[in-house]
């Protein structure tokens, strides 16, 4: 999968299909890849942070250093298995499982209290005082059966989320 | 509990609604007692943020669609080869020596009449004009222009402005062989900036630098007292301050739309069958891309000259703005996006993020009230 042809070859697309627990279907595949190649100017075969906020879209999302994070250095296969929790065919626990992931910045598969802190910041940035987020966040956690010293696991974001109707897709366009 | 810290930056009341462009009609009001889910629960942020990567409208717009190669096949090869050895082997050394032609005459017109006419000053304006229009028809000649006028042609009159959508340095001279504008442009390096400074300053063209930001100010200042002037050749502005690739627009910049005088849209669009004049500045050079240009079969177009539009009692700039790229949009069958052109130089205000942030710190508040 050299990073200056832009045709990718079967074996290539079957390859990135495993990765992804064949989450996309072929043509999807060689959509995306249509689209990393796109994104990744200088062909170095991953896309920088720089060519991510280039997207303006993608650059006033509020949780976009979060997951600039997580998609840093990625290359095409891991990039495909990054988006899999979005595709239709992902299963409702992929999805939670993302969520987690992006939630876990230190990624020890436990959510502390200050980790839903960072990103109820990201999310309402300077319109609610720090005070007011811990207040709302504890209120809510206790509400819920939780404490500010619960550990969430992924069980327990599976059972929060789990029966809520999560969408969560994003459409691939196909030529 | 429910007092919210207000934004210092003003919301940027300038801009369209963004909102109303983006797919994110999916996202409606929660609504009821705020729960642990409510604030768990991330995935339309996440899933308008996935969207953005998959697929933006903005680098869209700057796509430049390769055409798809036709000369696969054994019948359909020997045809393609004999048709670049005539393109490169017999149209484009023609085209040169027709250009070359062209320049000598200009050049060996010009320099007399900028010179020795130095005093008569209407008759060396009207005589200039005319040559300028004159190299122009040399250079359409030389990629096998076929533009198709459509409406009045533009006449000179003081207070009004002409603006169309921008696709490439060459729907410049598109226009200019119709009528000798004045026009605004990025100051250009190489030979393009020699021209400019030379013959184009003749003209009455205004120059701007893009990365100067005191500059608009200055720039602005010479828009109004050019279009005050009676004399003037008619000005022609490409709001848009960037290349697009002919599918979309971008949005249009305010400054051709607070002059206070009559704006007349022109639409600009190419027939992608024969080339694609899309000048993606990104890739390569104006030299290179006049090259592709002429060794190409010809270059179609059509140009409208539309009708003359003035800002509307209580309207604003902004908004008279959008109107205008909207006749132009409907006109030349081009998308509009909600996006300014510049992004491409630079990242979006963090307005926008503040304002998303805004509403779901107001809806979080809200809903911890109720009941």
């Amino acid at each position: 999968m050299g990073n200056t042809s832009s045709m990718l070859t079967q074996y290539d697309i079957e390859e990135v299909q495993d990765h992804c627990n064949h989450s996309f279907s072929q043509q999807e595949i060689v959509s995306l890849y249509q689209r990393f190649c796109q994104l990744d100017r200088n062909g170095c075969g991953f896309i920088s942070a720089d060519e991510f906020m280039s997207v303006p879209e993608f650059a006033v999302n509020p949780l976009s250093q979060r997951l600039l994070r997580m998609l840093d250095g990625l290359n095409f296969k891991e990039f495909v298995a990054f988006l899999s929790a979005f595709s239709s065919r992902a299963s409702l626990q992929q999805k939670v499982e993302f969520i987690f992931k992006v939630y876990d910045s230190d990624g020890n598969g436990k959510v502390t209290f200050n980790e839903m802190l960072d990103i109820l910041r990201d999310l309402t940035g300077q319109f609610i005082s720090k005070h007011q987020r811990e207040e709302v966040l504890t209120q809510v956690l206790e509400e819920a059966g939780y404490t500010n010293d619960s550990l969430l696991v992924q069980a327990d974001f599976m059972k929060i989320l789990g029966n809520s109707g999560l969408k969560m897709e994003v459409e691939v366009p196909v030529d | 509990m429910s007092k919210l810290n207000t934004s210092s930056s003003e919301l940027d009341l300038d801009r369209p609604n963004i909102e109303d462009y983006l797919p994110s009609g999916s996202i409606q009001e929660p609504r009821g007692k705020l729960r642990l889910r409510d604030l768990l629960d991330i995935s339309p942020t996440l899933t308008e943020a996935a969207g953005a990567i998959v697929d933006d409208s903005f680098t869209r717009c700057f796509k430049s669609n390769p055409p798809e190669p036709w000369n696969w096949n054994v019948y359909l090869f020997p045809l393609w080869c004999l048709g670049v050895v005539v393109r490169y082997g017999f149209l484009f050394p023609l085209r040169v020596l027709v250009l070359t032609i062209g320049w000598i005459i200009f050049l060996s017109c010009y320099f007399p009449v900028h010179t020795l006419l130095k005093g008569n000053d209407k008759l060396r304006k009207k005589l200039e004009r005319g040559l300028v229009e004159l190299i122009c028809s040399f250079f359409v000649a030389s990629w096998t222009g076929v533009i198709k006028y459509h409406g009045p042609q533009p006449s000179m009159r003081p207070r009004q402005v002409f603006v169309a959508n921008h696709t490439s340095m060459i729907d410049f001279i598109v226009l200019e062989q119709m009528t000798a504008f004045a026009v605004i442009m990025q100051k250009h390096p190489g030979w393009v900036g020699l021209l400019q400074s030379t013959i184009l300053e003749s003209l009455g063209c205004i120059w701007f630098n893009r990365s100067e930001s005191k500059d608009r100010g200055i720039v602005a200042r010479k828009l109004r007292e050019h279009v005050e002037g009676a004399d003037n050749n008619p000005l022609l502005i490409f709001p848009e301050g960037t290349c697009v690739n002919n599918h979309y627009t971008v949005m249009f910049k305010k400054g051709a739309f607070e002059l206070g005088c009559t704006v007349c849209p022109i639409a600009i669009k190419y027939n992608k069958i024969f080339v694609d004049a899309f000048w993606n500045s990104r890739k390569q050079s104006f030299t290179t891309h006049l090259l592709q240009l002429m060794t190409s079969w010809a270059v179609v177009c059509d140009v409208w000259y539309l009708e003359p539009q003035n800002l509307k009692p209580g309207e604003t700039p902004i908004e008279f703005a959008e109107r205008v790229r909207d006749i132009i949009s409907v006109r030349a069958g081009l998308k509009k996006v909600p996006w300014d052109g510049y992004l491409k130089y630079s990242r979006p205000s963090p307005k926008h993020r503040e304002r998303k942030q805004q509403r779901f710190a107001e809806s979080v508040l809200r809903r911890l009230e109720e009941k």
